[in-house]
């Protein structure tokens, strides 16, 4: 319960941060924190499969490259024709148009989520789903999406060499 | 605190005093092995056959002035070698290194020589060797020096491309176990063909094996793959800048890491624990013996060959190592298929 | 006792977060950022279902959407180093060539 409430504020706390960092190598980290708390709740719910390749998948290979990236154009401080003194979130125009759409959907979500009868959707008593259980899933009724998603990540790859490689001539 | 606990808390002290211990003896062992393979003496003058050089090393870097240069991010420069230290020794935590124990009948149930038994180890081990990425590219970043960040750059794009075959090898050897706890694959791998040959999974899978250890040598930035940090070729790469405890601590995770990399290789391939004439609480010391032999290997390529040059291992990693990687599994899995074990 | 509510609510506001992010920031690497924190708060919505109805396809999906979420993080990334090369600029406002 307390596990819980830990990796929640962790996870909101990193993520409002990722948002609020003017620059951009601390909102990786704090973004990989925040996936590092959304790991301990997948292995709260019951879910060891997901929680490690969350880390393997997102924070150690996707945020490497978010982090290369960064680096590598050396990403400055947004500049902006608004005053750098104030904080993004507070700033006149379509951003307060912006945060206040964002607080709408989360009140709408919350609304949503609350409105769903008396009983609070209290968790099944598990049995848990082995990683064995879902190997046999992804190659006999996901076969298909399985080899889908390879083709995916191979245009993916070629996409990404073509458009970031340097124009010859011209 | 039930018996149980109590013995729990002192295995994990026990395990990290352990493996700071293992460290300070590499270094011993690798400048003694060097000097021997180089026909001079080594560390001979402190302590007898120089056997407290290691202490003598500590003492040293505990003195000196810990620097920071001005330009450089204070808090990245901080947190850089704290996470390369503290991923090295988490990657231990799920590793086995002895059968279950009851320690002569003091615990009520018996234990596993273990810091934690989690049902996807192998998963875990390789999911912290990706997060010791981070350790190294923000040293290279943070310390505001173009060796510094040549060297961090260079030394991650080399441990995320040999994470690859990596995953292959320890997919190949999952297929033949058919668990993913590493206690279990070791007990899979108990017990004799014909009374003579173990059966080890080294004798299923040699190739598997041979791509595992290269690729493990790749991940730990160590000899013939170590031109991130090659002192002839870019000062000293990513921690060019650091002095005194940082460096012990980036030196520290290093070794730790090659001794979690033997581990693995131990427990996968060689057997683990098990072993002849030796009852199986004290496996513990085949065990020992077997990681000694990996780090002994480990020490001998470092010492023996030249370093490949950045481009050269890189080609080697995607042209060579993966392709192998990859028929290794599916050869594997032919096999597996066929003789149905 | 945490229920499956508490776990719709946090998805729920991390989604938020990220909605905020992609809106408000005028860079297009945190944007890149605040869409991977929406791919995740869906990934924790399924996950949680998956354990409520103690069904294997709530995992199976993450599956899927991570791998998806990699792909279209390259991509992107592409993307922004061919537009950075050209504009020399992060900022998304600095693109609006094609506007009327």
């Amino acid at each position: 319960m307390t596990l819980f409430y830990v990796f929640a504020v962790v996870a909101i706390l990193a993520s409002l941060l990722v948002i609020g960092q003017r620059n951009p190598i601390y909102s990786v980290l704090l973004l990989i924190a925040s996936f590092g708390a959304l790991s301990g709740l997948y292995v709260l719910l019951d879910a060891p499969f997901a929680a490690v390749i969350q880390i393997i998948v997102y924070a150690g290979a996707i945020m490497v490259l978010f982090l290369f990236v960064v680096m590598l154009l050396n990403a400055p401080h947004e500049d902006t024709e608004y005053d750098e003194r104030v904080h993004p979130l507070f700033r006149p125009g379509p951003m307060r148009f912006g945060a206040a759409l964002a607080v709408a959907l989360l009140a709408e979500l919350v609304w949503a989520v609350n409105k769903g009868g008396g009983e609070a959707g209290q968790f099944a008593g598990g049995s848990v789903a082995s990683v064995g259980a879902i190997g046999r899933s992804l190659f006999t009724e996901y076969a298909f999406p399985f080899e889908v998603t390879s083709i995916l990540i191979l245009v993916a790859m070629v996409g990404a060499v073509v458009l970031a490689r340097h124009e010859k001539g011209a | 605190m039930t018996p149980l606990l109590i013995a729990q808390i002192v295995l994990t002290l026990f395990v990290f005093i352990m493996l700071l211990n293992s460290a300070a003896a590499m270094v011993y062992v690798e400048r003694k092995v060097a000097a021997l393979l180089q026909q001079r003496l080594g560390p001979y003058l402190v302590g007898p056959k120089g056997l407290l050089q290691p202490i003598a090393d500590v003492i040293k870097l505990m003195f000196k002035e810990e620097l920071r240069p001005r330009a450089a991010d204070a808090f990245l420069f901080a947190l850089a070698p704290i996470i390369s230290a503290t991923c090295a020794f988490a990657a231990f935590a799920v590793v086995p290194f002895g059968a279950d124990t009851t320690l002569f009948g003091w615990l009520p149930g018996s234990m596993h020589l273990q810091v934690a038994e989690v049902n996807v180890a192998v998963l875990v081990v390789f999911a912290i060797a990706s997060m010791s990425v981070y350790g190294i590219v923000l040293a290279g970043w943070s310390s505001n020096s173009k060796y510094s960040l040549l060297g961090g750059l260079r030394a991650s794009a080399q441990m995320i491309s040999y994470e690859l075959s990596y995953g292959l090898a320890l997919a190949s050897v999952l297929l033949i176990g058919n668990s993913l706890s590493l206690r279990e694959l070791v007990n899979a791998q108990a017990g004799t063909w014909f009374g003579v040959i173990p059966r080890w999974f080294l004798f299923l899978q040699p190739v598997g094996f041979a791509i595992y250890l290269i690729s493990g040598i790749a991940e730990t930035n160590r000899a013939p793959f170590d031109f991130p940090e090659a002192e002839q070729e870019l000062v000293a790469g990513y921690h060019t800048e650091y002095s005194s405890m940082s460096f012990a601590m980036f030196f520290l995770a290093e070794y730790i890491n090659m001794v979690t990399v033997s581990a693995v290789a131990t427990n996968l391939f060689l057997g683990g624990w098990h072993g002849p004439f030796l009852p199986e609480s004290l496996g513990w010391i085949w065990f020992l013996l077997k990681v000694s032999a990996i780090l002994f290997f480990y020490v001998w390529m470092r010492w023996t060959l030249p370093r490949y040059r950045y481009d050269q291992l890189m080609a080697f990693g995607w042209k060579v190592l993966l392709p192998v990687a990859v028929v290794n599994l599916l050869v594997t899995a032919a096999g597996v298929l066929y003789f149905g074990s | 006792m945490v229920t499956l509510n508490h776990y719709l609510v946090l998805s729920a506001v991390l989604f938020a977060i990220g909605t905020a992010g992609v809106f408000v920031r005028r860079n297009l690497i945190t944007i890149l950022l605040s869409i991977e924190i929406m791919l995740n708060a869906v990934n924790l919505t399924f996950v949680a279902f998956g354990r409520y109805a103690a069904d294997v396809n709530g995992q199976i999906i993450v599956f899927f959407v991570m791998t998806v979420a990699a792909a279209e993080a390259a991509v992107g990334l592409a993307l922004v180093i061919a537009l950075f090369r050209n504009r020399e600029s992060l900022n998304p406002d600095a693109f609006t060539s094609l506007k009327w």
